[in-house]
């Protein structure tokens, strides 16, 4: 860069002069021309003056006119300025002769039209040049090739430029000698060293600076900013304990008698209680004369609401069960809803005939199987399961703690057990596919039939009752009853022990499992014989296997001379009635002295208040110690432990009743089944003297009555009557709701009974004392009067 | 010492009182007609509440101080009478 701008200038330079050099020859144009010529433009008013006009005087072939010196001065002094020839006045007059040479040029070869040839060598080398040229034209055709001859070289400004670049010494060429002593010459080298820093200029610095050059400064940066919040590292360090368990025991301050009282003697305490005492004796008697929050507002629409109702407190019908194959002609002896699956039902179908009529029609009737029918609520038309009999069933029960595991009690005196385990699903599908499925249920059913569950154990016919089982209980789990009779705890929980009785004086206490190793040897070995696997027909499961045919009661309690039809259990007493009689036990067993053998206890006490069989008796599920009985026209009330008589007894209905049962959710009411197909709904705090309700519900006699709660919303009444339909019957809300302090009425009323009945026992003892009293009295008046009055002897003679 | 069981005695005979209790200033009981348990129970849960409620009345006002303390539950009344060194309870059944 640095070596180049001095090259420019010269360059520059060169071509001013050469401009310099042109402008001061007086030529417009650029090229070269001699210096001995000066280009000139004419007007053609100066070329008619000079006879030279252009392609007139002067052409192309003769472009040369001779003009004489004096005229041209003569021009310049009368045109001045205007003539064309004043530029070159000077030259004009320098001019040695008298005449100049003017040329057309017609190819404006030098830039104008005209040059005035300048020096008188040039004219006469024009002139030369025109002769010759004239005079060669004809000769030029022929002698075209001679050869030229060597000019003398015109320097034209060329060696200018040579000299320029020639090279030549600038001043004389410099001489040394360099000389060395000879001793000096291939002798060995020793390096030393030397310190650099010792002397000034030792050593050339190269030092490093920073180059302006490479410290750029970024005006401009493309960055991205993201913010944070702020982050602060920190750490602390805790002492870590070891968990370690511990406890305490604690146990709340208390004073030591003496201390306690001191503490009653001292005057302080007299005087706080003193104090305080009249406060209490405001607030607490302000609490006995009203209850200040108590709602009554609240308490008032409960009761109206009951009236609003009354346009509707029947049974309304909610589905009925009958059955063409199975219940044609039969009856329902019992009802018993399944305890966990909902919409489930099972009846116990039995033969319509009386006893004679059965003797007649036995072999008849063995072809036909007795049946208990399961019904559910989604399937009106089928049963959905089929549990056959040996016998007609008279009572079954579902076990409470295993409801796949049922008992029933035959006519013939053997107790059944049957096992729905496999059946479950089936049962509870059909409940909970409702309608969807309900087409392919029906199918599935009308085609293959409804499945029938045969009897998995049956007891031996010798061991069972001998008279139709007419009650059958489970007893509950908590407890269970050893072979001497004495209640015990049941670890289990669940219920293996069954109490039966019939009306051969027998009640029977049956245990389902397997018989216990403690029993005797020759106990033993009979079972053992008797116990051949069985094998399983129809696919009864194994459950009880060890109980079938052989199944024993575990202990027999024999009542002399008393029949039992129905059984209510309690913890160590039953409650057995039968015809008419109600008599209450205590089954535990004694052992008589003498004979060794054990038997029950003489029954405590017996009623006959009932005209007729007593085919209910029932605990009312409010109060553990209120007993309902049905039998005859009437029905009764208990309570246990009031030994003198019912507590309530109802009054003579006009027709049978047949059965009875507590309402489940109200502890007042009490539904009683007629001969003639009606309910009665007693409730006791309305009406005493008569049923409050009485409705139809079909044209025979209702044989059995189960109430069910399926849930807060709906409470179903389950009545089936003698010709073996099963009505379900939905309980309006004024019959299962309770009114507020319902059971506190009730057991109020109760207690008002058996106040009742003490109070007449009184009276009655009170007014026998009397009688007796006021007997003696007259007595001792009458002998007192006979033994003061005169005796007539009267005989009367016979006349044989 | 008669006084005390005589008004003691005219509390406890009112118509649906169920308990009294005589509790010292640390929530020891003196003299009661429940049980141990339910005493001690009672005696326990009284105490702190009684001393709760009687710093909030004397927060809300110094001048103030708590005078009868009466809870009404669903089933009972319990009644509180404090002191500066004890506290009766008298538990009350008033809807019989």
């Amino acid at each position: 860069m640095s070596t180049k701008r001095p090259k420019s200038t010269t360059t520059t330079s060169k071509g001013k002069d050469k401009k310099a050099d042109e402008s001061s020859a007086g030529s417009v144009a650029g090229s070269g021309h001699p210096n001995d010529i000066l280009p000139l433009t004419l007007t053609s008013a100066t070329q008619e003056l000079f006879g030279c006009r252009c392609d007139e005087d002067v052409t192309g072939d003769n472009p040369y006119k001779i003009l004489r010196k004096e005229d041209i001065v003569q021009d310049m002094r009368m045109r001045a300025a205007v003539s064309d020839f004043s530029p070159m006045k000077q030259l004009v007059l320098d001019y040695p002769e008298d005449e100049l040479l003017l040329v057309y040029d017609r190819d404006f070869i030098y830039g104008s039209s005209f040059y005035l040839v300048l020096t008188a060598d040039a004219k006469e080398r024009h002139l030369k040049v025109i002769e010759v040229a004239l005079e060669r034209e004809p000769s030029e055709v022929f002698a075209a090739q001679k050869t030229s001859e060597p000019q003398p070289w015109i320097s034209l400004g060329s060696e200018q430029e040579i000299e320029e670049e020639s090279v030549t010494d600038s001043r004389p060429r410099l001489k040394y000698r360099i000389s060395r002593v000879r001793r000096e010459f291939g002798a060995p080298i020793f390096f030393s060293d030397r310190n650099a820093m010792e002397t000034k200029d030792g050593f050339i610095e190269c030092t490093p600076y920073q180059d302006k050059n490479f410290s750029l400064k970024q005006m401009e940066r493309h960055t991205g900013v993201q913010t944070i919040p702020n982050l602060k590292s920190s750490s602390t360090q805790t002492q870590w304990t070891y968990p370690r368990s511990m406890c305490t025991q604690y146990e709340p301050r208390e004073f030591s008698e003496e201390k306690k009282e001191n503490c009653l003697q001292s005057e302080k305490l007299k005087n706080f209680v003193n104090s305080v005492a009249s406060r209490f004796e405001i607030a607490i008697q302000q609490n006995e004369i009203m209850d200040v929050f108590f709602d009554d507002w609240k308490a008032l629409s409960e009761e109206d609401s009951g009236y609003g109702r009354k346009a509707d407190p029947h049974l309304k019908e909610y589905q009925s069960f009958t059955d063409l194959h199975f219940s044609k002609e039969k009856t329902i002896s019992n009802i018993n809803w399944h305890p966990t699956i909902n919409g489930v039902i099972a009846v116990a179908v039995t033969e319509r005939l009386s006893f004679e009529d059965r003797i007649n029609g036995s072999t008849k009737l063995l072809l036909n199987p007795s049946l208990i029918l399961f019904w559910s609520f989604s399937d009106p038309i089928n049963p959905q399961l089929l549990l056959e009999c040996p016998d007609d069933v008279f009572s079954f029960e579902f076990c409470p703690s295993d409801p796949n595991i049922i008992v029933g009690g035959c006519m013939n005196g053997q107790v059944v057990l049957w096992d729905i385990s496999t059946h479950v699903e089936q049962l509870q599908g059909t409940r909970t596919s409702g309608g969807k499925n309900i087409a392919a249920n029906t199918n599935a059913l009308r085609e293959n039939e409804t499945p029938v569950v045969r009897y998995c154990a049956v007891s031996g016919i010798e061991n069972g009752h001998k008279a139709p089982i007419t009650d059958i209980q489970w007893l509950p789990g908590t407890f269970e009853v050893s072979r001497m009779g004495v209640p015990m705890e049941n670890k289990n929980g669940i219920c293996v022990q069954i109490v039966t009785c019939a009306p051969d004086c027998c009640v029977m206490f049956w245990d389902i499992r397997a018989p216990r190793v403690l029993q005797t040897m020759a106990d033993q070995r009979k079972q053992k014989v008797e116990e051949k696997p069985l094998e399983n027909p129809h696919g009864v499961p194994n459950t009880f296997k060890h109980l079938d045919l052989t199944w024993k009661p575990l202990i027999r309690v024999q009542h002399i001379s008393y029949c039992k039809t129905r059984l209510q259990l309690v913890l160590s007493t039953t409650f057995c009635p039968q015809d008419g009689e109600l008599v209450y036990t205590d089954w535990k067993l004694e052992k008589d002295n003498d004979s060794g053998r054990l038997f029950s206890a003489k029954p405590s006490h017996r009623f006959i208040i009932h005209d007729g069989q007593v085919n209910t008796v029932r605990r009312s599920p409010f109060f553990k110690d209120i007993i309902l009985t049905v039998g005859g026209w009437t029905f009764a009330i208990w309570k246990e432990g009031v030994t003198n008589g019912p507590i309530i007894q109802s009054s003579c209905s006009q027709k049978k009743c047949t059965v009875g049962y507590w309402s489940q959710s109200r502890p007042a009411v009490l539904f009683i089944g007629k001969e003639d197909g009606n309910i009665d709904v007693w409730d006791l705090l309305e009406k005493t003297h008569e049923p409050s309700q009485t409705q139809n519900i079909t044209a025979t006699q209702i044989t059995c009555i189960k109430p069910w709660i399926v849930s807060s919303k709906q409470h179903l009444l389950a009545v089936s009557d003698h010709l073996g339909t099963l009505h379900i019957l939905e309980i309006p809300w004024t019959l299962r709701s309770p009114s507020s302090n319902e059971k506190l009425s009730m057991s109020k009323y109760f207690e008002k009974e058996v106040d009742r009945l003490v109070y007449f026992e009184k009276r009655r003892e009170m007014r026998a004392k009397e009688k007796k009293d006021y007997e003696a009295e007259e007595l001792r008046k009458k002998t007192y009067l006979i033994s003061h009055q005169p005796v007539i002897f009267i005989i009367g003679t016979l006349k044989l | 010492m008669a006084e005390v069981e005589e008004t003691l005695k005219r509390i406890q005979t009112h118509k649906g009182v169920i308990g009294t209790i005589v509790v010292n200033a640390e929530g020891i009981p003196i003299r009661t007609t429940l049980d141990n348990s339910t005493t001690v129970q009672y005696t326990g849960l009284l105490h702190q509440l009684t001393m709760k409620a009687r710093s909030t009345v004397r927060d809300i006002d110094p001048q103030n101080d708590l005078a009868f303390l009466r809870i009404r539950s669903k089933k009972h009344e319990i009644m509180v009478a404090p002191d500066k060194e004890y506290l009766l309870i008298v538990i009350q059944n008033p809807s019989e």
